[in-house]
């Protein structure tokens, strides 16, 4: 077992090293192909008025003449010990860790990205406990009472709610509930959880539930499907063999089973989720991850989408680790690799 | 010293007769652990097999779980490719073929599969399944394809208007027919049965059995199956291996395997066979093997059956005893032998 | 049939013909609805076992051993949470230790489960749970009916390890099943439904998927528990030789019925129906001369749909011809060959032994 975590964690520092090349190629390698040089690049941070020769300066000084393994080890280097921006009219710090420094906004990206994470993970764990619980509940119920209205009704809906998409339901419970009815907040409204604990749930609830409307449906099916698949199976028969009362045998037994492969998918949409749940988070005004990488998009701010990418790829990096290391810890037969 | 460089010259004539010959037959699977995932061991399944099928013989191989005997099936086939050792079919060292060059063997040699639920492709029709042999090989038979396994599947006893249904609608004892008949599709020599009857009922079995004896007169066909249960084995044989961890223990005409059974592990087997007679109960003296198959991964030093075995000695633990031929066609690995007058068995 | 008609006809041990049998099951009758029409998977059938004895059903798949079974211990009835697809139509009477079980409430009989009957059943490895570890089943199974608390139990489950045999059993119980060999865990699987002292044992093809020698151990085992505890122990095998080893009496099923039933004894040296015949000669024999070609039953095992009329067995007999047509029409109802062997055949007694000196006895 100790063996496999130690391969596990040199196998997810390796992938984060090919990530970090992968991305900065694609960050590199597109604005050159549609058609972009190091001079148009440095000519959006001078100004209009600048001269050619200005231009292939700063082109110069910030580095963007060199050729990508190049730019791509500055870069590297600047994530542990900081950066300087030189472009001529004065030079920019960007401490450590540097994941780049915005020239549109003339801020330094990762102070940004910190402040804004909070904001999606409150978000993504509020949600995710919520369907976790709504979903795998709905599922062992519809599993149990198969053919039932009950369970064809639980399904259908389940089936809206992964057909609809988030931004139309957002959009449609922020009319209904927060202007109509007023129960829940507006958007835009996020309160830290260290100012205002009650607050911040308040703030989040309609997010919250409308976000894990989406997964719960997921869930639910998945846990009813491996709940029918468990309830077959010999075990079943023999736990009920043994005089164990009806309920036991459907927690303790039925569902153990049944919940190894929700747990793992779990792991991988939070980890997913954490990247930047870019459509609720436009949708109900959060300022988090997904907001801004949207906002950069449009913007065009390349360092501030590539640190955006970079965290995102980085928490799924990570979810998919924690998951193959729980898989052992739940399933006994896996454990002895 | 293997066996086949003891066998007395009159059998050396008789090669010409012998249809599969296996020298030192060897298959091991690696074992990776670690942080590098290096080669810490091996499962060594099939640890030197020397033995020869003859034309037109049933040949069965005999054994429990873990013993090494599918992998034997799959090796004789080339499902598996051997680690060592070497396989001769018809003269031809088939050892290290590549799989172009296998294709056109396969024509000579087929295989049938324990389960019938699982061997057929619940897709296609039973003319499908049947007929497949001739488009893979690319052969046409006279009068078609559709003709001759019309034909194949009147010789194993189904009807051969059913040629469009599917498995599914069959039982496992004709589904185990239709795998029959597929097999013989190329009329090929060699037919190697893994288990053929195991997983049917009593009266299926029965009529299985008899239906691959009327075959293999029909058609010259040489068999070699693969079995754990003893009484079939000894209804359908003419010579039987027992095998132990990956060797043979004893090989004979089954007559004399059954008659005068000479290794421990062969004794221990047959009494433990529960026989359906209600007399033999009081006077059984059964022997009980103690506790379970030892791990192929690292079988017991020299013989491998001394830890279970009741007369195992110092020698059993220091020395491996060869397969040698004690009796005329009876070969045994063993230091002590059962019903076999001379104790002393070092010599060879 | 009466009732009490039928229990007389049921087979007695020749020393306790005055108790009362342990169980005894009368006129059982286990029917399953399905989309394609009703399976009968077993129709009218009746038996008992005394205390302390061995009962070895005998069928091939189809034959409704194991659903007779399961209807012993009750395991038809839906729970309450299923009740969504209509489920089995239970009807006859099955009396345990005198409690006649088919009409007690659901929660009734989960109550005797494990406690005063328990199974094991064919293969261990998908039986037991692979999530918890063996010691966890067999406490589980253990405190259900026993309050005591974990320590005593724990102590209770490495007891019942060492007593199965399992070497190192207090090291053993916290290892999962599937960290155990084939044997091993059938031993384990024994240790967790005897761990409440149960009267009634019932052994659902224990054996089939072991090899040949761990089987004999496991045979030898069951034997030396059932002496220990005092249990009964109905044994369902298609295995005629593993009937042999084990079982006092024999009921012989096919297609949801009975058609013969004995003792052991009777069976093996007197078998009667022409059924009994054919499994016997179908089996290739391992300690008489070879014989050329084996006996087999000809054709398949019927649909449980449309079971054909009068003897279900008569499209496969051989003998079907001598009884003039009876035995499409007319069902065969057990009737006496000899004092407590009783066989459900239309052939007369005279033909029945004459077909069993010249055809059979010769082929065996």
């Amino acid at each position: 077992m100790f063996a496999y975590i130690v391969r596990r964690l040199l196998w997810t520092v390796v992938l984060l090293i090919v990530l970090s090349i992968v991305t900065f190629s694609i960050f590199y390698l597109v604005p050159r192909l549609a058609g972009a040089t190091p001079e148009t690049l440095a000519a959006r941070y001078v100004g209009r008025a600048a001269t050619p020769e200005t231009v292939h300066l700063t082109a110069e000084r910030l580095g963007l003449l060199d050729p990508m393994p190049v730019q791509y080890w500055n870069w590297i280097k600047g994530v542990f010990t900081g950066a300087e921006y030189d472009y001529g009219a004065g030079v920019e710090t960007c401490p450590a860790p540097c994941f780049g420094y915005s020239f549109i906004t003339r801020q330094a990206v990762w102070p940004e990205l910190l402040d804004r994470a909070p904001v999606t993970i409150s978000l993504v764990v509020g949600a995710s406990l919520i369907w976790l619980i709504a979903g795998v509940t709905v599922g062992v119920i519809s599993a149990l009472r198969r053919g039932t209205l009950f369970d064809r009704g639980a399904m259908g809906v389940a089936l809206a709610g992964v057909s609809l998409p988030i931004f139309f339901t957002g959009l449609v419970a922020l009319a209904f509930f927060s202007y109509r009815l007023g129960i829940t907040a507006p958007g835009g409204q996020f309160v830290p959880f260290s100012e205002n604990p009650a607050l911040w749930a308040y703030s989040l609830l309609l997010p919250w539930i409308t976000l894990s409307f989406l997964f719960s449906a997921q869930y639910a099916r998945l846990t009813r499907a491996g709940m029918l698949e468990t309830m077959s199976e010999d075990y079943i028969r023999t736990a009920r063999a043994k005089g164990l009362p009806e309920r036991r045998v459907i927690l303790k037994h039925a569902l153990r089973g049944a919940l190894t492969p929700v747990v793992t998918i779990f792991g991988l949409d939070v980890g997913l989720l954490l990247g930047g749940a870019v459509l609720t988070e436009k949708t109900f005004s959060l300022n988090g991850l997904g907001k801004y990488g949207y906002d950069a998009i449009v913007q065009g701010d390349l360092p501030k989408i590539l640190g955006v990418t970079l965290i995102a790829g980085f928490f799924v990096i990570l979810a998919n680790l924690f998951v193959d290391l729980l898989y052992g810890v739940i399933d006994p037969r896996v454990r002895l690799e | 010293m293997t066996a086949s460089a003891q066998r007395p010259a009159a059998e050396a004539a008789e090669q010409d007769s012998d249809l599969i010959i296996v020298d030192g037959l060897i298959k091991h699977f690696p074992i990776r652990a670690g942080i590098l995932r290096r080669q810490v061991g091996a499962v060594q399944a099939v640890d030197g097999l020397n033995f020869a099928v003859k034309r037109g013989e049933t040949f069965s191989i005999v054994g429990e779980s873990g013993c090494g005997k599918s992998t034997t099936a799959r090796l004789l086939t080339r499902l598996l490719e051997p680690t060592a050792g070497k396989i001769t079919l018809e003269g031809r060292d088939i050892t290290h073929l590549k799989d172009a060059q296998l294709r056109p063997l396969r024509r000579d040699m087929q295989m049938i599969f324990q389960d019938p639920y699982s061997s057929l492709n619940p897709r296609h029709t039973v003319g499908k399944i049947v007929g497949a042999p001739f488009r893979l090989q690319g052969v046409t038979p006279p009068g078609g394809v559709k003709k001759a396994v019309q034909e194949l599947l009147a010789d194993v006893g189904l009807n051969p208007e059913h040629y469009n249904r599917y498995p599914h609608e069959f039982s496992g004892g004709q589904r185990q027919r239709i795998g029959i008949a597929r097999t013989l599709a190329l009329r090929p020599r060699l037919i190697v049965a893994d288990e053929p009857v195991s997983a049917l009922d009593v009266s299926i079995q029965a009529q299985i059995l008899n239906l691959l004896e009327d075959l293999q007169e029909e058609f010259d066909l040489t068999y070699v199956i693969i079995a754990h249960d003893l009484s079939v084995v000894r209804h359908v044989s003419d010579r039987v291996a027992v095998m132990y961890l990956g060797k043979i223990v004893e090989l004979a005409d089954a007559e004399a395997l059954y008659g005068t059974p000479m290794h421990p592990y062969t004794v221990a087997l047959m009494s433990a066979v529960p026989v359906p007679d209600t007399r033999r109960r009081e006077q059984r003296g059964r022997i009980l093997l103690s506790g379970d198959v030892p791990s192929p991964i690292s079988p017991p030093p020299a013989c491998r059956f001394h830890t279970r075995c009741w007369k195992a000695q110092e020698i059993c633990r220091t020395e491996e005893p060869p397969l040698v031929e004690l009796v005329t066609r009876h070969q045994v690995a063993c230091h002590f032998p059962e019903n076999f007058p001379d104790k002393a068995v070092d010599e060879r | 049939m009466t009732t009490s008609a039928l229990r007389d006809l049921v087979t007695r041990h020749p020393g306790q013909a005055d108790e009362q049998p342990f169980l005894e099951v009368v006129d059982l009758r286990v029917h399953f609805p399905t989309d394609d029409g009703l399976v009968k998977s077993v129709d009218g059938l009746s038996f008992a076992l005394d205390r302390g004895r061995t009962l070895g059903i005998v069928g091939e798949s189809g034959s409704g051993k194991s659903v007779t079974s399961l209807a012993i211990m009750g395991l038809h009835t839906r729970p309450a949470s299923e009740q969504t697809r209509p489920g089995a139509q239970l009807s006859g009477e099955i009396y345990l230790d005198g409690d006649e079980l088919l009409g007690k409430t659901p929660e009734y009989v989960r109550g005797l489960r494990g406690k005063r009957m328990a199974m094991i059943f064919q293969d261990p490895l998908s039986a037991m749970n692979p999530y918890y570890s063996v010691g966890h089943q067999i406490i589980e199974a253990y405190r259900i009916h026993n309050p005591v608390n974990k320590k005593v139990a724990r102590k209770h489950a490495i007891d019942m390890l060492g007593r199965v045999g399992i070497p190192e059993p207090s090291r053993r119980v916290d290892a999962y099943p599937h960290q155990f060999s084939g044997g091993m865990r059938q031993r384990a699987m024994i240790a967790m439904a005897l761990s409440c002292d149960p009267d009634l044992l019932i052994a659902d093809e224990p054996t089939t998927a072991l090899d040949v020698t761990v089987q004999a151990q496991i045979l030898d085992l069951i034997r030396d528990l059932q002496s220990e505890f005092n249990s009964s122990v109905v044994l369902i095998t298609h295995d005629l030789g593993v009937v042999a080893e084990l079982a006092d009496d024999v009921l012989v099923m096919y297609a949801g019925r009975a058609v013969e039933y004995g003792s052991a004894d009777q069976l093996f040296n007197r078998p009667a129906h022409p059924y009994t015949w054919g499994l016997l000669g179908s089996m290739p024999r391992f300690d008489t001369p070879r014989s050329e070609r084996l006996l087999a039953i000809r054709g398949t095992p019927p649909s449980l749909i449309n079971v054909p009329p009068g003897c279900p067995f008569h499209p496969r007999c051989e003998y079907v011809t001598r009884n003039e047509g009876r035995s499409e029409e007319v069902r065969p109802e057990l009737t006496p060959v000899e004092p407590g062997h009783t066989v459900a055949c239309h052939l007369s007694q005279t033909d029945r032994e004459e077909i069993w000196e010249q055809e059979i006895v010769p082929k065996l």
